[in-house]
């Protein structure tokens, strides 16, 4: 942040809840992992056509890695800019997971955690509230989860790379609703198995 | 041949009907070992074509690169309940596995197994990547004839083209085709909506884009012979069979 941006919204997410705000075109989202190796799920819309939408096919396809970092560029699937990365703390920021769900969570780790709070109850809370339905979450980024993938295939969420007080920082290229879930999953190491709040501050320039 | 004159009805009519016995179409044979009576589907899709169909619990479908060129890009919906679709991301984070081979399910957004990959000749397949541009408008398409639109077209699976991932920098290296005549087959578990679309795969330098063929029978006692025994597959098909009882009413 430089001393010439005003601050739109600082918000604090807490453990376990969604979030979502339009960040203007030209405007800077910071996300902050406030405690350390906090997963932080996150799908993009184009504010004014939600149809338009984060694509981690076509994010990937176009960067021909699995990683974002600074300069990653997030499009959607017709390949219009929503976002890109200008700063960032961490790096190999996840694309392929997806979100934690209550029916996924079953396969995973047993039935035992079939009502246990997950992403997508976030996702479909939040967007609700734009006006989005289940038909609108698809594959979303995972910030500061830690998926390698390794050369047979083999894939995992293993311990993160983030730390406290680290962040990544957002420039929207169009206007772009961004929809949060601050991850509540307990049962592998993307929240440290302890969630805990992130900080969303939105500036301009 | 001299083409009837189209300048009246009876004309129009004559040479609309001499059109289809002058025409060839390739129907993909019955495969080995498979009981003609037990088909249910069998066509050719061209490069750059579509196809889609409503496939029973049971069904068995191969999908053939048979000249080498063709890439099946694939979206699979529950039928009558098409909030229900695959999700990509689960079916590589749940089965701990990024690449597609035999044993591997394709998961729905609901915990439960659409679809079981039961035979792969092939090995060169991604869901990494998504369709092309052209790929990605006849999956819309292909959504939009069973009354569903844009939002319904999710991450997909791509079939006979490769992409491997660098275990250390996370970049893609793109490995091509198994050449000609490769195949998978794909055991569904529940009623489908099944969306393919032959187009080239985005990372393909030099797209041959030939015709891709599908057979597809009825081979319902196979899902009792489950092709993979981990944990989270066991779960996702005790899933699949408590969703199909309840909604069917029927125990198998």
């Amino acid at each position: 942040m430089t001393n010439q941006s005003q601050i739109v919204s600082d918000e604090v997410v807490a453990a376990r809840a969604p979030w979502s705000a339009v960040v203007r075109a030209g405007d800077l989202l910071q996300i902050i992992d406030l405690h350390g190796n906090q997963a932080v799920d996150c799908l993009l819309y184009d504010a004014d056509d939600h149809t338009r939408r984060y694509s981690a096919q076509a994010t990937v396809a176009a960067a021909r890695n699995i990683f974002l970092g600074t300069g990653s560029v997030l499009c959607s699937a017709d390949g219009t800019a929503l976002m890109t990365v200008v700063a960032d703390d961490v790096g190999n920021h996840d694309t392929i997971a997806g979100a934690c769900s209550q029916e996924s969570n079953t396969l995973r780790y047993g039935h035992h955690t079939a009502h246990q709070h997950a992403c997508v109850e976030n996702f479909l809370a939040e967007g609700a509230r734009w006006g989005l339905g289940k038909r609108d979450i698809v594959s979303n980024i995972n910030w500061f989860m830690n998926v390698p993938v390794e050369a047979d295939g083999t894939l995992g969420i293993v311990d993160g790379l983030s730390a406290p007080g680290k962040s990544l920082t957002l420039r929207a290229e169009i206007d772009t609703l961004v929809l949060v879930s601050n991850c509540p999953q307990i049962n592998n190491p993307c929240n440290g198995f302890d969630p805990t709040p992130v900080r969303m501050v939105i500036s301009r320039t | 041949m001299d083409n009837p004159p189209t300048d009246s009805t009876d004309g129009a009519r004559l040479h609309a009907r001499a059109q289809a016995q002058h025409a060839s179409v390739r129907i993909p044979e019955t495969p080995d070992g498979v009981d003609p009576a037990t088909m249910i589907w069998a066509e050719s899709i061209p490069a750059n074509g579509y196809a889609t169909k409503v496939l029973a619990r049971g069904s068995r479908v191969r999908l053939i690169d048979i000249e080498g060129g063709g890439c099946a890009n694939l979206l699979l919906y529950r039928a009558e309940a098409s909030w229900e679709r695959l999700n990509v991301a689960d079916t590589m984070k749940v089965p701990w596995q990024a690449y597609l081979g035999v044993g591997h399910p394709l998961l729905s957004d609901q915990g439960r197994v659409l679809a079981t990959v039961v035979a792969d000749s092939s090995g060169h397949h991604d869901m990494l990547c998504g369709p092309n541009a052209t790929g990605r408008h006849l999956l819309l398409l292909g959504a939009i004839k069973h009354g569903m639109d844009i939002r319904d077209v999710a991450p997909s699976v791509s079939l006979f083209r490769g992409v491997r991932v660098d275990p250390v920098s996370g970049a893609l290296e793109f490995t091509g085709s198994a050449g000609p005549g490769a195949a998978i087959d794909l055991l569904i578990h529940l009623p489908v909506v099944l969306v393919v679309a032959n187009a080239a795969h985005p990372l393909d330098p030099d797209p041959p884009a030939t015709a891709l063929d599908v057979v597809a029978w009825q081979a319902g006692e196979q899902l009792a012979d489950l092709t993979n025994q981990d944990p989270e597959y066991l779960r996702a098909v005790q899933n699949t069979e408590a969703a199909w009882a309840a909604g069917s009413g029927k125990r198998s």
